[in-house]
């Protein structure tokens, strides 16, 4: 049952006005105001949808001013960044923020995305608010690793040759994508400037798709960390003043930490390596991406041998874009009828085993292409996938769940008493 | 619109402009089991052709919008590369440009020619002889693109001072992929040998590349 909120009801002469010409104020009362009913028994994990939002918003800003002195060019792009860092006024605390917002855009997205396994999110009636949002990780990560080749350090660079790399996997035409791709035989001027081109567009891009994700979200409404759909009007708040108030204490925290790391530890998550100038003619003893990306880079490296007459290479390609596309899956390969992880035992050692396996394959991504984190990395990886294509699809069929309460109202009051 | 056709006499919903009968959305059942059986009528054909027809339309559009992101002649066309070899020693690598990418020019010692001829083509994950990666009586001279066939690092190698791997030729640190002193692929995820690039000897000291 759908509860039904309070309508818009325009206060004056001129918002009747405007209403009826331009519903916008009636858009936010529906989206953000009181005609937005929310569970009231929503904990702090349901706070990082926003603080995404958030995270784009600064990178937006930042990306705009950086934008107005960058120079998208092969022989200035570094020097430019290099003269945004000491010579524009507050360049260094732009940059930074730039930097460090895209660090801390993929820990929202995480946490974000994590809460939506453990609580079973994805499952009907919000599969589509989950495709949109792998959607939005697989275009956030294409925006990261444009952004990142834009500065032209030796691991922009080299990211951008061996990123390239995988669409020379493309049997028969793929040397021809990567070529096409990168407008030349290696990264060179023509790559730089549609790259700065491509990352200035894919921002929007990724807000007009959450305007698309938060509207398949509230057509059936915020889900809630018992897993049952409310039913009652006691049941729910309006999003304005109770879950505005709560957005915003957690807005403050999340730019307390941000600060403290633009400050304190602007380069806490760079690589030393790309304040070098690229050198197309010498490869970095170790190269390895972003924090962000090292488990998906672990799944590319653990496939050395070529088997069942498939090549290592295309496997490693194969396999890294499962390890994200799979996560598209989920709705799918997770038949419990139970949706959230608080009434199910064993799914949660499995997947507090998941997330620590995820760490594991982020270690292991960031060290050197050596034994012993490559043969680690492939145990790893074999969780990994065995968490998504074996484990959640059997669970169901073996798992004996907790009883479920009936009403989120019990759930919580069973909560408050024990 | 309705209401003012009707006004003017053309509101007969039954027939087009010209006045041609239409074919009423309820027709009856024989009418339909006709349409079944003759599958187009008049009016889905001009559906689907004014749909094939913009949607040619639109391809062809499309086309110079996905040409121009290929690389353009000032780049494509950078052909030639022409190296004197007579000042690289038995066991130098030279590095050199080709393309925007790094060729790697190898003089092969007797000892390394002798280790590339020992293995086995059943042991060669792309299996091909020295002779067949170099330029007959020049099975001293390698030259391969410094490119690795897995996503396109140089593999170290080159310098005496890198490191070579367990096949003594190339290793590259990227994901772990070794290659021997012919620059065959032995272990690692790169599919291929390092690739042999168009050249030739113009003079016994002197290569072209391209
Ligand atoms: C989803 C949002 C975005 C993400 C995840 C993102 C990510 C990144 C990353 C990781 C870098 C490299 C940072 C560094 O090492 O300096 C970067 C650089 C850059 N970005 Fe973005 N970005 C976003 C939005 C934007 C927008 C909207 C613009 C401009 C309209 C922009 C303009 C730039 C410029 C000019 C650089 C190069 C200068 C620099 O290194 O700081 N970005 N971006
Ligand atoms: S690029 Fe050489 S092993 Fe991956």
């Amino acid at each position: 049952m759908k509860l039904s909120p309070p309508p818009y009801q325009p206060k004056n002469a001129f918002t009747r006005w405007l209403d009826d010409r331009l519903p916008v104020i009636r858009l936010w009362h529906d989206v953000m105001g009181k005609g937005y009913l929310v569970p009231r028994n929503l904990n702090w994990l349901w706070n990082f949808g926003v603080l995404a939002g958030i995270a784009l918003t600064i990178q937006i800003i930042t990306g705009l001013a950086l934008a107005m002195h960058y120079v998208a060019s092969s022989n200035e792009a570094f020097n430019s960044i290099e003269a945004i860092m000491r010579y524009v006024g507050f360049g260094w605390l732009i940059r930074y923020g730039h930097m460090v917002g895209a660090s801390l855009f993929f820990a929202a997205l995480y946490i974000h995305m994590f809460r939506g396994v453990y609580y079973g999110s994805y499952k009907a009636p919000r599969e589509v608010v989950w495709l949109i949002g792998v959607l939005l990780f697989m275009l956030a990560m294409a925006t990261a690793f444009l952004g990142y080749s834009l500065v032209w350090g030796q691991m922009s660079y080299w990211a951008a040759q061996v990123i390239t790399g995988l669409f020379s996997v493309v049997p028969f035409v793929g040397e021809k994508i990567r070529i096409w791709v990168l407008g030349g035989f290696a990264p060179n001027a023509a790559t730089v400037n549609r790259f700065f081109v491509l990352h200035f567009t894919l921002p929007f891009v990724i807000l007009a798709v959450v305007g698309l994700h938060v509207w398949a979200l509230h057509r059936q409404g915020s889900g809630n960390p018992t897993g049952i759909e409310v039913k009652k009007a006691e049941e729910v708040v309006p999003m304005q003043p109770y879950y505005i108030a709560k957005d915003l204490v957690a807005i403050g925290v999340f730019l307390l930490i941000f600060c403290s790391l633009v400050f304190f530890y602007p380069n806490i998550f760079t690589d030393p390596d790309n304040y070098i100038p690229a050198n197309p003619f010498s490869t970095p003893a170790h190269i390895k991406p972003e924090w962000y990306f090292w488990p998906f880079y672990a799944v590319l490296r653990s496939f050395t041998v070529n088997f069942m007459g498939i090549p290592a290479k295309l496997w490693g390609v194969l396999g890294m874009g499962l390890s994200v596309l799979v996560w598209g899956l989920l709705p799918w390969l997770d038949n419990s009828p139970v949706r959230s992880g608080r009434y199910r035992p064993v799914f949660r050692c499995f997947f507090l085993l998941f997330m620590a396996d995820i760490l594991l394959l982020g270690f292991c991504g960031k060290q050197p292409a050596e034994e012993p984190w490559i043969r680690l990395g492939q145990w790893a990886s074999l969780y990994y996938f065995a968490f998504f294509l074996v484990i959640l699809p059997i669970l169901p069929l073996v798992e004996k769940t907790k009883a479920v309460p009936s009403s989120v109202e019990e759930a919580e009051k069973k909560r408050t008493d024990a | 619109m309705k209401n003012s056709e009707a006004k003017n006499g053309k509101g007969d919903m039954s027939k087009d402009v010209e006045g041609h009968a239409f074919k009423k959305p309820q027709a009856d059942l024989s009418e339909q089991t006709d349409k079944a059986l003759s599958g187009l009528d008049r009016r889905d054909f001009l559906n689907v052709a004014a749909v094939g027809i913009a949607g040619m339309g639109v391809c062809g559009a499309a086309i110079p919008f996905i040409a121009q992101m290929n690389p353009s002649k000032d780049v494509s066309e950078q052909s030639k590369t022409e190296v004197d070899i007579s000042t690289i020693q038995p066991g130098q690598t030279v590095k050199v440009v080709w393309r925007d990418q790094p060729v790697f020019i190898r003089h092969l010692t007797e000892q390394e020619i002798t280790e590339a001829n020992a293995v086995a083509l059943s042991d060669l994950r792309d299996p091909e002889t020295l002779e067949q990666r170099t330029k007959a009586g020049k099975t001293n001279w390698l030259v391969t693109m410094a490119v690795c066939t897995h996503l396109g690092c140089i593999p170290q190698g080159s310098n005496s001072s890198e490191p070579r791997g367990e096949y003594g030729g190339y290793i590259c640190s990227c994901h772990g992929s070794a290659f021997d002193t012919a620059g065959r692929i032995r272990r690692g995820p790169a599919p291929t040998n390092l690739v042999v690039p168009p050249y030739r000897f113009i003079s016994p000291s002197v290569i072209s590349i391209g």
